[in-house]
């Protein structure tokens, strides 16, 4: 099986190039079904070759496809281990629901067969990201996600402030990538090979702490990058111009967990530097409390669910930068269901209200789109940490894991439990705001459940979201731990001991923050729109804050785009023009005053340029000749 | 095999003169279709090209004049062989994209060809005699072309170009002749030859005057920070085929010049000037992107991005590793590549709107779908992105360069980030939102030909970005030739992750 792995990447390029070419011919909506199809096709290819890794017996599998730059030791090369197979399972799983989905989703657009091609072209990039064996097809995989997200936030590139969006997540991501292309170049150098094995297998022999400790940092820039941690998080919630299955696919449930990915990628470099782990860990933390405060003041649903994904990525971190890497892609796995199934039933409620995003102009939903409603539903509990769905044992698992580590995690820990509440609390207030209470639409909107291949979709996430957490628990004999060990061979896994009374008590507190949080939002919301808003009224210049995101990106272009700027047009106009070029433009006039000869250049007769340019050659020779005797 | 690849465009140019003027229609054409036996030649001769070779094969060498030991001495290495390939490409590019030359056709043509015939020749002349010849004859056609075929400045920026390039070989030439010179001394007969002068022994104070003299008649064509004012203006001035083919493969003279003469003769001097090198091509690569950033001319933009791009390969030559210099090797020809369908693209527009200013464009995307993804196709080759040329190219500069000089690699890869900001800035400023001039509106698509033209380069892109071994398994010998010269000639010690040897057992480990 393992050499059919590449059918896996193969699919959806298949399908990138067919609908690239022949999309408009094919139409809606066989285009979007090709494409699905496509996708579908790598998760069974994947699943198959994912048994022996389930069943305990499955060795990591080399394919070489073929070499790319053999000086760095990097070709086109897949390694299916473990971490790669649940990567690419969780990708291409949600993946292929959220191509069904838009099948329904971009009905009727007139470059519908473009957005599915660029889809699939993601999908391929994605997965080219997971399945890479050395660093140089990684960051290939890496930025051709960029380029996707680039393509598909700006999909309606005729909305200028689409067209700004995906260009500032790209050039975000490329701040990121500067700090991650040294990485490589230290790596590079270190060992001679960017080669996942030739790295990793020597990585004890051949880092210092300190070399170790500049890589670790150098990964978490560019991981902060593509993963929206603080402070390069600003991309993502302008990210939300796209889309919305995009919102779900690239920008909540896939992409976006490549920062925790690469982390957990090269455990073998973290586990020779506690510090940049410390500091993986303290990103996440402060990222995930960040963000949850602002989610808690915002009024679009797309940008809550933004925000939140932000805090939720954090999470994550906080979890790999333990070393917990077992529950870190856990809680990436579980958020993959839930938050996918939150954009895709935010989706459903947009598609629904004609378009319309403002909660403030939603309410009372759940009457009119019942099966949006409760799929939404369980996401939130998921996201809120309520047992027994996902959500509750992979952030719980984390969260154990940064409690019993103890000292300053302590703190972490704290952060993490915080979070938690504001979590249950703003995902509450969503619900309430969109599906409960009265209606506050607008005239003329008249919300509708979404079509079956829409809400299909929902219900397999539902289920998800319900399920997906089991995977790692004593009740399946920590599942998910045993199949992904064998990628951790080098680092040493943090897990929660599970012991008796402190499995209870943290589960306990945990359960408490996340059901304190909804029943607070809860009373805070379901009441008459006064009420809540004199509510939010009461948080004073707190919530404006919150609501207006802290002004970082004033703050960013005021700091750094603005001189940013005004340095490139002193250096064009300032220093190139007046006085780079204006020196040689002093000396060329001296010059051209004694050759006046070129002048005739204006008399237009081409034959007197070419006995021109004899002479002077003949001339030239001479003098060689004369010199050279 | 290469005397035949030169004469062929000088064979071509008398076939275009002969035909009457009056027939203007048909000088085009057929001097089109003639560029392509050039094109036929070089590809028998990358087929004949043996891989896993370092030294000069189909080696011609005729003796010319031997009191100076001038000869006819040409042969193509690795190092040369992406050259010619590009060259070869690009001309018939360049002359399909010309069909909007309206005055003295046949002139034109005639010039193109010769052009084609003076830059095949410098790539292959291991007679330092005649390769100045060559190097000096590109000078001429292309002055014509900008100075006759250009927009309204183009006086201004032909005398510039031709009198600051001109001024730069002049130094040079006095280096070759002091070659020659010393050469009659410790050889016994003065000669030219390239690989007879690899035998000199020479001081380090002579290697270093020799040195600067090659090094800034090639950084002034390269160009390197402070020489490449020149640039933009000739970029701005010339038509369209100019600009393609002086980015395309003049400014390569630049840094072919640096690796083959530079490197090749003087390794005790290059290493001693690494620091200075390095400097400039860092600072070109920052420089010229930040300045790129706030252009308000699309071909200007074009232009100082090139600045920015050729940094990128004289900080990899200079690294003096296996990476660094193959880096260099193939981003010579990736950049050729790329900003070359740039500047095609650029003149696509301006053959409609009359304009290249970015202002004056908006929403051409929804006009122009297939130019506006020919654009950002090529863009992001230009970006770096993984997967299309640019990417290998400065991706092995990069990593290649951090083992010896990992201060430069760092800031050059500032670099990266700011190619995203200018071309991604430009596209959303030229192709996105609603097309509200009227103007724009009315623009049609890439006509069938445009496409044809463009699909070429495309493929090249994708050919180069997935399958670099193609050019890399035949380049890598000679620059591993250049590295070990250095190396036995000087106390230079490549460090263990820059040197080929090393990787390849890492990995044969597997």
């Amino acid at each position: 099986m393992i050499d059919s792995i590449w059918l896996v990447m193969a699919f959806p390029l298949a399908g990138t190039v067919l609908l690239h070419f022949l999309g408009k011919r094919i139409g809606e909506p066989i285009a979007g079904w090709i494409a699905s199809a496509a996708i579908g096709g790598s998760f069974v290819v994947a699943l198959i070759a994912a048994v022996p890794f389930i069943r305990g017996d499955g060795a990591t599998g080399h394919v070489m496809l073929w070499n790319w730059m053999p000086a760095l030791g990097a070709s086109f090369e897949i390694e299916w281990d473990p971490l790669a197979a649940l990567m690419t399972l969780v990708v291409s799983g949600v993946g292929t629901l959220i191509h069904i989905y838009s099948v329904g989703y971009m009905h009727g657009d007139e470059r519908f067969s473009r957005f599915f091609t660029y889809l699939n072209l993601f999908a391929f990039s994605m997965l080219t990201l997971v399945l890479a064996g050395n660093f140089a097809m990684l960051f290939m995989g890496w930025e051709l996600v960029g380029l996707c997200s680039y393509l598909l936030i700006s999909f309606w590139y005729t909305k200028p402030s689409a067209a700004a969006a995906g260009k500032k997540a790209f050039i975000v991501n490329r701040i990121g990538d500067f700090g991650f292309v040294i990485a490589l170049m230290m790596v590079f150098t270190t060992f001679g090979t960017l080669s996942y094995s030739g790295v990793f297998d020597r990585a004890g022999d051949l880092l210092t702490e300190g070399a170790a400790t500049a890589i670790g940092l150098l990964l978490l820039v560019g991981a902060a990058g593509k993963s929206a941690q603080v402070p390069l998080y600003v991309w993502l919630p302008d990210a939300m111009e796209g889309p919305t299955p995009v919102s779900a696919l690239i920008h909540a449930a896939t992409m976006v967990t490549a920062g925790v990915y690469v982390v957990a990628r090269t455990s073998a470099i973290f586990e020779l530097a506690p510090a940049a782990s410390l500091t993986v860990a303290t990103v996440g933390a402060i990222t995930a409390l960040w963000a949850a405060t602002i989610a808690l003041a915002q009024n679009d649903i797309k940008r809550v669910l933004a925000y939140s994904t932000i805090s939720q990525l954090g999470y994550m971190f906080l979890g790999v930068g333990l070393t917990a890497y077992v529950a870190g892609v856990f809680h990436l796995m579980t958020h993959a269901f839930f938050k996918a199934l939150l954009f895709l039933a935010a989706g459903s409620v947009i598609h629904g209200m004609s378009g319309e995003q403002d909660m403030l102009k939603m309410g009372g939903l759940r009457k009119h789109m019942p099966v949006t409603a409760l799929t939404m539903g369980i996401a939130t509990l998921a996201i809120s940490g309520v047992p027994p769905f996902a959500g509750f044992w992979s952030k719980d698992e984390i969260l154990a894991v940064a409690f019993e580590a103890g000292g300053y995690a302590t703190v972490l820990w704290f952060l993490g439990v915080l979070t938690a509440m504001l979590t249950a609390f703003y995902m509450t207030r969503q619900f309430v705001l969109v599906f409960m209470g009265k209606s506050r639409w607008e005239e003329g909107v008249h919300p509708h459940e979404s079509p079956r291949v829409m809400t299909i979709p929902l219900m397999v996430l539902a289920l998800l979201s319900i399920g997906a957490g089991f995977v790692n628990t004593p009740f399946f004999g920590n599942g998910l731990e045993h199949f992904l060990e064998p990628s951790f061979e080098f680092a040493t896994l943090a897990h929660p001991s599970g012991g008796f009374p402190m499995f209870f008590l943290l589960a306990g507190i945990s359960v408490i923050a996340g059901v304190g949080g909804i029943v607070m939002a809860y009373l805070a919301y379901n009441r008459p729109r006064e009420l809540w808003e004199r509510f939010q009224e009461g948080f004073g210049k707190a919530w404006t804050a919150w609501a207006e995101a802290y002004r970082v990106d004033d703050f960013y272009g005021k700091v750094l785009v603005g001189p940013g700027k005004a340095a490139a047009e002193a250096a064009a106009f300032k220093l190139d023009l007046p006085i780079v070029d204006g020196a040689v433009n002093g000396i060329a006039r001296v010059v051209r005053s004694v050759g006046s000869g070129t002048r005739t250049v204006q008399t237009g007769f081409v034959r007197n340029y070419g006995v021109t340019f004899v002479i002077g050659l003949v001339a030239m020779l001479i003098w060689i000749v004369v010199r050279g005797a | 095999m290469l005397t035949w690849l030169i004469a062929a465009p000088v064979i071509a140019a008398v076939v275009v003169m002969l035909i009457p003027s009056k027939r203007s229609e048909l000088h085009l054409p057929v001097g089109m279709a003639l560029s392509f036996v050039p094109l036929a030649i070089a590809g028998v001769i990358f087929y004949d090209f043996k891989t896993g070779e370092a030294a000069f094969q189909m080696v011609e060498r005729i003796a010319w004049y031997r009191p100076w030991g001038v000869s006819w001495f040409v042969g193509i290495d690795g190092i040369s062989l992406g050259m010619v390939m590009l060259t070869a490409v690009l001309f018939p590019i360049a002359l399909a994209a010309s069909t909007s030359i309206n005055k003295r056709i046949k002139e034109y043509v005639v010039s193109v060809l010769f052009l084609e015939a003076a830059l095949l020749g410098v790539f292959v002349a291991l007679d330092l005699f005649v390769f100045f010849v060559f190097f000096e004859a590109v000078l001429v056609p292309m002055y014509l072309i900008i100075g006759i075929w250009g927009s309204e400045r183009r006086i201004y920026a032909a005398v510039k170009f031709f009198l600051y390039t001109a001024f730069g070989s002049a130094l040079m030439l006095a280096a070759i002749i002091a070659l020659a010179t010393l050469a009659g001394k410790q050889l016994g007969a003065p000669t030219f030859a390239f690989t007879d002068l690899l035998n000199l022994d020479l001081a380090a104070s002579t290697q270093h005057w020799l040195f600067a003299a090659f090094a800034l008649a090639f950084a002034i064509k390269v160009p390197l920070f402070p020489f490449h004012t020149w640039l933009p203006d000739a970029h701005v001035e010339a038509p369209t085929a100019g600009s393609v083919l002086l980015a395309g493969v003049l400014l390569k003279m630049g840094t072919y010049g640096l690796l083959r003469f530079n490197l090749g003769l003087f390794p005790q001097a290059t290493v001693d000037f690494v620091p200075v090198l390095a400097v400039l091509a860092v600072i070109g690569i920052v420089y010229g992107a930040a300045v790129a950033i706030v252009q308000p001319d699309l071909k200007k933009l074009v232009a100082y991005s090139s600045v920015s791009h050729l940094g990128f390969i004289v900080l990899g030559t200079f690294a003096l590793t296996s990476a660094g210099l193959q880096g260099a090797v193939i981003q010579n020809v990736n950049h050729g590549v790329t900003t070359g369908a740039l500047f095609l693209l650029v003149g696509m527009i301006y053959e409609r709107r009359h304009t290249k200013k970015i202002s004056e464009f908006g929403g051409l995307a929804k006009v122009m779908p297939i130019y506006a993804g020919f654009f950002l196709f090529m863009a992001f080759a230009s970006i770096g992105l993984p997967g299309l040329n640019g990417f290998v190219g400065e991706f092995l500069v990069l990593i290649g360069s951090f083992a010896t000089l990992p201060v430069y690699a760092i800031v050059g890869s500032v670099g990266v980030l700011l190619a995203a900001i200018y071309l991604l800035w430009a596209y959303e400023r030229v192709f996105t939102g609603e097309p509200l001039k009227e103007e724009n509106r009315i623009l049609s698509d890439l006509t069938g030909r445009e496409i044809a033209i463009l699909v070429p380069l495309a493929a090249l892109v994708l050919l180069l970005g997935l399958y670099p071994k193609i050019l890399l398994d035949k380049t890598a010998p000679s620059t591993e030739a250049v590295l070990d010269r250095i190396v036995a000639q000087t106390s230079y010690e490549v460090p263990d992750s820059g040197r080929l040897a090393g990787l390849f057992h890492v990995e044969s480990n597997r």
